[in-house]
């Protein structure tokens, strides 16, 4: 991801005391657990958004489900905190998924990628209903050279991760995950595209261990090619 | 068959490894899904009409005991009977001593979710009352006994063969195995069960405040037989089932046959406002209108979660749902199944019968694109989900509360979660494998271990690439 900025010519820092959203907490119902590491967040992306050289930068995440707890679920979380719903909302407004980022802030579509293989894109589910992002991914994947793109039947059902979900249900997890590696074997790609680390990582565990010769890749990597 | 306790993960397992229903959970969402894709895609203000069904439902609920109070006088100007049900026993009661009065001795009933909630023929026959379902899918498994597994179709975890041996077996008849077969017997009982009937008892799809009127839609006609041919009528009905205005109808309607079955409307919808008159040759000399409570007003005093109240009972969350797909309706362990039963169970039967069920979802919110009524699913889950932990039930036990302890303190503290990220790298080792992914973890991890590799921490955090580079070099 911080090649394919930089090699748009943004300016990229990283905060370093940044850790987590706090999503893992909500998710699973710790909603206290949950509002004390998401202060700790908001407070230092406020802080930098409010320094000098932070007034004009933008926030941008690789994962579309970290993206929507800042963006939608904060305002759940911090509902009865309304001193802090300023600061939810003025983070918010500049935090961007990355595909997010490059169609709307940037306004490319063609970053100068190359990479030869069929390419299929799986809808992170947070992204696609919370987001509301499905065509820019595709047309950032359509965008790279050599590319061939190809839809897969059910690309926008869940792959079975939910967080917690994959380990307090397992059986039911992996039988969902089953549907779309069919799903993805059947569309003849042999490369597998999504814009989040949990389904990529719960998709990707199951490939690999089954010895499926399909490539996983984040968005983020593939636009990095420069093959 | 008297609910107990949710037990999701475990009948979920047995739901996945059997086959025959895995085909048909696949070939009936799948129907029901495209044609409901299809009927919402053919309207073109098809979100506008969800976002107004929504405004109204949620008018009525904010309002409820103003629209309860004039369907009650509605109902009662046009000759009907109001009962007040505060549980399941109560209703119950009421409508056996109904049936006692007037000296009924067979029931005909169409499909109501409301009386399966209270499980009413176990009542029947506990007073020795005859009682015979007539939807077709119920009568299938009120002969076996069992719960409805799909909110539209009861009896979708049954196969051919299934039905063709329970009706040999439970009606002394050969094995038939066309389904054209199968239906014609049933047909041929179930009228001359209209006939004999003294009672039917249905449910309600809405309930007209202005009007008093209760609304049915069907396909088989044999609800529009229940409510009319016997001397009795008694429909039983939630109190969410309220809406306000006639003029309503015509978007709820709407909604409710394109988001069920992708029908433009039902095959029958009737309209029901009190007994017969006394110009009308025929319809029941007694109406009654049971109004069922059962938990509702619990739910309706909780803010956070009101709007599950909203639901009409259409079953597109069900469909569109990966988990109900996969586990079927029977995993979530009482009647109501798919993403509405497991927003609605924990709250009407209590969170601590059924504390799995608000976890029984992977929040991908698939439910609430198609939700007629626009229910925030993933909201309304993640309000129980928090209920569940504060109530300290279910698998939120002590080590879970632990785990996420240790991972607030790690990720509070930036050094330690260096250190953390770092050790990680050295703690894995032992769980290696030749692929060089994580490939079998200790408990509770090995419940993604099993099946799937876990990825292997990086010997360089990306920290520390960031700070030897910036991220020159990727
Ligand atoms: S919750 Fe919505 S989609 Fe599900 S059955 Fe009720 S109305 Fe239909």
């Amino acid at each position: 991801m911080v090649k394919v900025l930089k090699s748009l010519g943004v300016e990229v820092d990283f905060i370093e005391e940044q850790t987590c959203c706090g999503q893992p907490a909500f998710n699973s119902g710790y909603q206290d657990d949950a509002r004390a590491v998401a202060e700790r967040f908001l407070s230092i992306f406020d802080t930098t958004l409010n320094d000098e050289s932070g007034k004009d930068a933008y926030i941008v995440c690789p994962s579309g489900s970290c993206t929507s707890m800042v963006k939608v679920f904060y305002e759940e979380l911090f509902k009865n905190s309304p001193e802090l719903l300023n600061k939810v909302r003025h983070v918010s407004q500049k935090t961007f998924e990355f595909s997010e980022f490059l169609i709307k802030v940037l306004n490319t579509v063609d970053v100068g990628a190359g990479y030869k293989g069929v390419v299929t894109y799986h809808d992170s589910c947070h992204l696609l209903r919370e987001l509301g992002v499905k065509d820019g991914p595709r047309e950032l994947i359509k965008s790279v050279k050599g590319v061939k793109f190809k839809e897969m039947e059910l690309h926008d059902a869940c792959c079975g991760f939910g967080g917690t979900f994959s380990i307090k249900f397992p059986k039911v997890s992996v039988s969902m995950l089953d549907e779309k590696i069919e799903c993805i074997i059947n569309s003849g790609a042999d490369t597998l595209v999504s814009a989040d680390m949990g389904c990529l990582m719960n998709i990707g565990g199951a490939l690999s261990r089954r010895e499926i010769p399909v490539r996983v890749m984040h968005l983020a990597e593939l636009l990095a090619s420069r093959g | 068959m008297g609910f107990e306790e949710v037990r999701f993960e475990q009948d979920s397992e047995k739901a996945i490894h059997n086959k025959p229903l895995q085909k048909a959970l696949v070939n009936v969402t799948n129907r029901f899904r495209t044609a409901r894709n299809k009927a919402s895609e053919d309207v073109p203000n098809w979100d506008n009409l969800r976002a107004a069904a929504r405004e109204i439902k949620k008018e009525t609920i904010e309002n409820l005991d103003k629209y309860l109070l004039m369907l009650e006088e509605r109902v009662k100007r046009a000759g009907g009977k109001v009962h007040w049900a505060k549980d399941a026993e109560e209703a119950s009661q009421i409508i056996v001593n109904i049936a006692r009065e007037g000296n009924v001795k067979s029931v005909v009933k169409s499909k109501s979710m409301a009386t399966e909630e209270i499980e009413l023929n176990n009542s029947f026959e506990d007073a020795g009352i005859k009682v015979i379902e007539t939807d077709l899918g119920e009568y299938i498994i009120q002969l076996a006994g069992e719960r409805p597994s799909h909110i539209i179709a009861p009896a979708i975890h049954k196969t051919k063969e299934d039905i063709s041996k329970l009706f040999s077996a439970k009606l002394g008849i050969p094995r038939y195995d066309k389904p054209e077969e199968l239906t014609k017997v049933a047909r041929e009982i179930l009228r001359s069960e209209f006939l004999n009937a003294d009672m039917g008892v249905s449910g309600a799809n809405f309930a007209v405040a202005e009007t008093g009127t209760i609304v049915i839609v069907e396909n088989e006609g044999n609800a529009r037989l229940t409510t009319t041919v016997p001397k009795i009528h008694v429909a039983l009905v939630g109190i969410e089932k309220l809406i306000p205005r006639y003029e309503d109808l015509s978007l709820f309607l709407t909604v409710l046959a394109r988001s069920a079955t992708g029908q433009k409307s039902s095959t029958y919808v009737s309209f029901i406002t009190g007994p017969k008159r006394s110009t009308d040759i025929d319809g029941p000399e007694e109406f009654h209108l049971v109004l069922l409570d059962n938990g509702r007003s619990k739910i309706l005093a909780s803010e956070e979660t009101r709007e599950s109240l909203y639901c009409i009972r259409c079953g597109a969350c069900l469909n569109n749902c990966p988990v109900y797909r996969k586990v079927g309706g029977h995993s979530y362990g009482w009647v109501y199944s798919g993403p509405i039963g497991a927003i609605i169970t924990p709250q009407l039967m209590g969170i601590d019968k059924a504390p799995e069920l608000p976890f029984a979802s992977s929040l991908c919110g698939a439910c609430k694109d198609v939700c007629p009524v626009k229910i925030d699913f993933p909201k309304v889950l993640l309000e129980l989900r928090k209920n569940v932990v504060e109530s300290k039930k279910g698998s939120t036990g002590i080590g879970e509360r632990f785990g996420i302890r240790l991972w607030r303190f790690t990720v509070e503290h930036e050094s330690i979660y260096k250190i953390t990220n770092k050790l990680s790298y050295y703690f894995q080792l032992p769980w290696k494998g030749r692929n060089g992914k994580l490939n079998s973890l200790p408990y509770p991890f090995s419940r993604w271990t099993d099946q799937r590799d876990f990825p292997a921490v990086a010997k360089k955090t990306f920290r520390e690439r960031w700070k030897n580079n910036k991220g020159e070099t990727g």
